[in-house]
């Protein structure tokens, strides 16, 4: 017990076995994929261990994505603010401009362990495809994307570039015909498949092991970041901001930081319309417990149960869930999840490109949006590292359509 | 004896296989699902199975997931599908009904009262396609204290050992995947499921039906010489999609196929 009188939570040996966190997680999926779960289960669970596995993937975060990614002091925004000091985790600078590539990597590996000669995927606004895309051309695998008719629309240059690596996209049709839909219909063909296809999941959703892999592969943001924090600065941050759409990049800063009690730490949702309207995408702050796509969490959906359509500006966001452990965190009090709304996003997106020069994704614009509220009400001593998941070059015509400009 | 068990061991009396018929509660219409689980009643059905519609049905192919979706377009709901049940046994009491679906509107309705709302309107059973054992426990007591069969799948990539695991949870019967895919889907391989049925019904006393990728007489008589009874689903969903809002015509739609496949069966 510590002095607050509250159980001190081992983050560490969570999920448990059969993937749970606390009421969260588990493995809610139809008994054909049971098994190869339990196959990616024990694949993942040695190699976790293994010095040669990791080994790779370290050389392979060092020399084809570029890491460490730096961890850079926005001093002109943050005097303009007038507060804390912000530190932006430049995860842009990655191959291929996002987080997203962390993880793909370390899918990759585990798909070359089990000797599966074909790659799946869901995509929303495409970032995931691409990473995917890009490791299935390193590896000579064969790669197929799926994307909601919608975001296939929405996210044209995304599109190509798969295709550009070699990938075939395939839109779905099928329900709201975005990234929730893109998800059924993997694993749809995961089912059918089973037997010569890896599913590289996007974020840390989806039925145990992924929620859990996929958050080891990410953590690397976090460590990084902890220990350069420290380095430039002598001391721990005093606030993480990451955006939170199923949850893996935030995951990824988070986890290493969750034993530092000092350090409080915020997910940002997408508050689309606003949260009061209910066109939104934000279920910690607007949903609840529930089941989909193999885990329980919160969600987005109406009073029988039916998930429902979800609103934000950025594709990557567009998600009724949430990955399991931040549903965890939620309850537990650790983390806190606020909204930041389509506006806002977009005018953070712009302040950043020309106060700092950096264009961010509208994904991780939610996330400075944020940090501009938190960092006045803080003192010019503390720090806030907010995690810039990807660089907006994507965004570029969503952006020129919003301003009514034809680029 | 559960309704389920009780035509179960009727059907091995007689020597019959047993037919087990699913399709979308209030798809195409609402008017239709009544008038139709009586004419498949009429044909030769032995098990109705309600589908509850959802929207994300991800262990089905584009033929039912489109059923699903015509469903809740006109807001079709757990609560509604009990409903008809529930006017379903005013005037039988002997066809075993039950609800296949997934997890969350059950959830949001919450176990107990599931449960309870479930067995008082007629309801026999579920099954609840991404509710493997492992995760169906706080459920199972619930459905066990109303006399609910819990009904469970098995696959092709089922292991022996957990396969004998999923037949203790079980009651009613089992259900086979025939293939590893999603319903509706087109390559049933006889042989496999041959195989795997003899693997499993060592394991077990329960009845064994099989399902997916089951599309006329002569896939259901090849099945159905393998197993306790044969499950067709999408064949009759595509039918009733295609037959017009007329009640009594998409009522008629399924009749047909649903007389085919009896009349097979009979003719082993
Ligand atoms: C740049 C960027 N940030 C964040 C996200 C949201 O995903 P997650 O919450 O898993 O980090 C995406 C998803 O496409 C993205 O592209």
């Amino acid at each position: 017990m510590s002095d607050s009188g509250k159980q001190k939570v081992d983050y560490s040996a969570f999920p448990d076995e059969r993937g749970h966190f606390g009421i969260f997680g588990g493995r809610f999926v139809s008994e054909t994929l049971i098994y190869a779960l339990d196959e990616l289960q024990e694949i993942y669970g040695k190699l976790k261990e293994n010095d040669e596995f990791q080994a790779e993937f370290d050389r392979d975060l060092a020399h084809y994505v570029g890491r460490p990614s730096p961890l850079y002091h926005a001093e002109r925004w943050s005097r303009e603010l007038g507060g804390a000091q912000i530190y932006l985790k430049r995860e842009d600078l990655n191959h291929t401009g996002a987080h997203k590539v962390n993880n793909t990597i370390g899918q990759a590996l585990l798909a070359k362990m089990t000797g599966k000669s074909r790659v799946i995927a869901e995509t929303g606004a495409g970032q995931h495809g691409v990473a995917t895309a890009t490791v299935a051309a390193r590896l000579g695998l064969k790669c197929q994307v799926y994307m909601g008719a919608e975001d296939v629309r929405r996210q044209a240059l995304n599109v190509y570039r798969m295709k550009l690596l070699g990938a075939e996209v395939i839109p779905v049709e099928s329900g709201s015909k975005t990234l929730k839909d893109a998800m059924n219909e993997a694993l749809r063909d995961w089912s059918t498949n089973v037997d010569d296809t890896f599913y590289i999941i996007g974020t840390v959703a989806g039925p145990h092991p992924y929620p859990q892999l996929v958050r080891d592969f990410q953590a690397v943001i976090g460590r990084e970041a902890r220990a350069q924090c420290l380095d430039m600065t002598g001391k721990l941050p005093d606030a993480l901001v990451a955006c939170v759409g199923g949850g893996s990049n935030a995951i990824g800063l988070f986890h290493p930081f969750l034993d530092d009690e000092s350090v409080a730490m915020y997910g940002v949702e997408a508050g689309g319309d606003g949260v009061e309207t209910g066109r939104h995408a934000a279920p910690l702050n607007d949903g609840i417990p529930g089941v989909l796509h193999g885990n329980r969490t919160y969600l987005m959906e109406d009073e029988n149960g039916q998930i429902i359509e979800t609103h934000s500006v950025s594709a990557g966001l567009d998600y009724p869930g949430v990955g399991p452990e931040h549903s965890w965190l939620k309850d537990l009090g650790r983390v806190n999840y606020v909204a930041i709304n389509d506006n806002e996003a977009l005018a953070a997106f712009r302040k950043t490109t020309r106060t700092e020069g950096i264009m961010p994704a509208l994904e991780s614009s939610h996330a400075l949006a944020y940090a501009e509220k938190l960092a006045p009400t803080m003192s010019k001593d503390q720090i806030i590292i907010v995690n810039l998941s990807g660089r907006g070059d994507k965004d570029i015509l969503t952006v020129a359509d919003i301003d009514g400009i034809t680029v | 004896m559960s309704r389920i068990s009780q035509k179960f061991a009727q059907l091995k009396t007689d020597g019959r296989k047993a037919l087990v018929a699913y399709i979308v509660n209030g798809d195409p219409v609402r008017e239709a699902t009544l008038p139709t689980m009586h004419k498949m009643v009429e044909e030769g059905v032995d098990v109705i199975e309600l589908g509850v519609p959802f929207s994300d049905p991800m262990a089905e192919g584009p033929v039912i997931q489109k059923g699903h979706e015509r469903a809740l377009a006109h807001g079709v709901s757990l609560t509604d599908t009990m409903a008809v049940v529930k006017e379903f046994r005013k005037t039988n009491q002997t066809t075993p009904v039950l609800l296949m679906g997934y997890a969350n509107p059950v959830e949001r309705m919450g176990y107990s009262v599931f449960a309870e709302k479930a067995a008082a309107a007629g309801v026999d059973g579920l099954l609840t396609v991404d509710l493997p054992p492992e995760e169906v426990e706080s459920l199972k007591t619930e459905l066990a204290s109303r006399d609910l069969d819990n009904i469970f799948l098995l696959a092709p990539t089922t292991r022996s050992e957990r396969a004998r695991d999923i037949a203790q949870h079980a009651s009613g019967f089992l259900y086979y995947v025939s293939l590893k895919g999603v319903t509706g889907a087109g390559h049933l391989d006889v042989d496999s499921v041959k195989a795997k049925l003899e693997e499993f019904g060592a394991l077990t006393d329960l009845p064994m039906c099989v399902g997916f990728g089951i599309k006329d007489a002569e896939s259901a008589s090849k099945v159905a010489r393998l197993a306790d009874g044969v499950v067709i689903g999408s064949v009759l969903v595509d039918a009733m999609s295609k037959a017009g809002t007329d009640s009594a015509q998409v009522a008629a739609s399924v009749g047909a196929i649903v007389h085919d496949i009896r009349q097979a069966l009979d003719n082993l």
